[in-house]
């Protein structure tokens, strides 16, 4: 009798994979993560370097977008003026939920290097982080193991529930 | 015996400071020595008045009353052939003297030669806009007005052009402080979340060196990363780097070296 057991839970030689609806869904997400392009200095060239052909983001189904309405994860790659900071917030009020910001490199992490007037001593004075990349700048290697965390962390996020929104305040 | 300043906040500098060095002056020379030069100082000098002429590293400098700007530049532009309006700005001499000093420095393509002319205003004079003379001032006067708040009369479009336009304050003045006043500290909080959100937010870390071993908010130790916010005054365990999940991720093969094949052929 023991023999010829079968364990349901495994495809049993059937085209039929059995999860949870949160798995198939951060599946989805945490595969095919849509940046906006936000390249503000030289950080940008790092994360333009991590999108082309040698670093390959396109593998981790990371693809940037022009727009805010179509990307779900903000690279903040380079130093974020006063005057710029009412338009970041704006374009990350526009993006869709669920969303998702990395802060890459010094100068987005905490003003860096200009400790003066007219920078803002990093973007989690006005966006929430999520993931926080040092470097001056980082290189490419450094932003790919960031997403591959951000795509550990989303696949830890409850995903049938509706997300919980950041708040800065 | 040299006179005595205080030097007590010379520990309290982060940078290198000689408290003994003097500025050095490029050894100024006679207009006479050149003559192309002489000659347009001639032609200046019989309309307007000019208080300081002298050669330095091989151009002119011409020091003329604030009033004459238009009028001498002008003269330059269309009668000596002084064609371009390579910069302007002003130079904040307010704690030494009360004034701002504006240059404006041109340069003659067919002579070969650049002149520059200073003038002196006052901290609440204008001066007249030369951008009818050369639309390079058109920028360089509105960063002047910018970074000085020195008002351009008959500009077309007296505007901030760097800082944002409800920008209080002028950077550039040797008053205003490197890491910014109250207003700019403030800036980006009032202008997004209102003046309200200043106690949630905080004020912000404008010392670099600043380490708190036990913060898990705003520091991590790789290897060693927490929770955010977690309690780590009893240490915290190892996390070695990983790439993927232990057990594995939903539909996604896990790189296995035993598994992998090495190709010999690479134009197989």
């Amino acid at each position: 009798m023991a023999q010829h057991q079968v364990n349901y839970l495994k495809d049993g030689g059937l085209p039929v994979a059995l999860t949870t609806i949160d798995k198939v869904v951060n599946w989805g997400r945490s595969n095919s993560i849509w940046a906006l392009t936000y390249g503000l200095a030289c950080c940008g060239i790092e994360m333009m370097a991590s999108g082309a052909s040698r670093y390959d983001f396109d593998r981790f189904g990371t693809i940037f977008r022009a727009s805010p309405r179509q990307a779900e994860l903000m690279v903040v790659a380079g130093t974020l003026t006063k005057k710029h900071a009412e338009f970041i917030r704006r374009l990350y009020d526009q993006m869709t939920e669920p969303k998702w910001v990395i802060s890459m490199g010094s100068c987005a992490n905490t003003g860096g290097m200009f400790n003066t007037y007219a920078t803002v001593q990093g973007v989690d004075r006005v966006i929430p982080v999520d993931l926080y990349l040092p470097g001056c700048a980082p290189r490419p290697e450094t932003l790919q193991y960031a997403v591959m965390m951000l795509q550990q962390k989303i696949r830890k996020e409850p995903a049938s529930r509706a997300q919980k929104p950041k708040r800065l305040m | 015996m040299r006179a005595y300043t205080p030097k007590d906040d010379v520990q309290k500098k982060s940078y290198y400071t000689d408290r003994f060095w003097v500025a050095p002056q490029v050894a100024k020379s006679e207009v006479s020595d050149d003559a192309v030069f002489a000659a347009d100082l001639e032609a200046i000098k019989a309309k307007f008045d000019v208080l300081d002429a002298y050669i330095q590293v091989e151009q002119m400098v011409v020091v003329i009353n604030a009033n004459d700007n238009y009028a001498v530049l002008e003269l330059l532009k269309n009668d000596r052939e002084y064609t371009q309006l390579s910069e302007m700005s002003a130079i904040d001499w307010l704690a030494q003297e009360g004034k701002f000093e504006i240059f404006y420095q041109i340069l003659s393509m067919a002579k070969r030669k650049r002149i520059r002319i200073k003038c002196k205003i006052d901290e609440k004079e204008a001066i007249q806009s030369v951008e009818k003379l050369f639309r390079s001032a058109d920028w360089s006067e509105r960063e002047m007005y910018d970074m000085f708040g020195v008002v351009v009369n008959n500009h077309p479009f007296m505007k901030r052009i760097l800082m944002p336009e409800d920008w209080e304050g002028f950077p550039l003045r040797k008053t205003y402080p490197l890491q910014g006043d109250e207003f700019a500290a403030w800036y980006e909080v009032d202008r997004i979340f209102g003046k309200e959100a200043r106690e949630i937010i905080g004020p912000e870390n404008r010392d670099p060196a600043r380490i708190d071993r036990y913060d898990t908010k705003r520091f991590s130790r790789l290897g060693h990363e927490v929770p955010f916010g977690a309690d780590i005054s009893q240490g915290e365990p190892d996390t070695p780097l990983v790439y993927q999940e232990q057990e594995g991720v939903f539909m996604i093969d896990k790189f296995d070296a035993e598994k992998s094949v090495v190709i010999s052929d690479r134009h197989r």
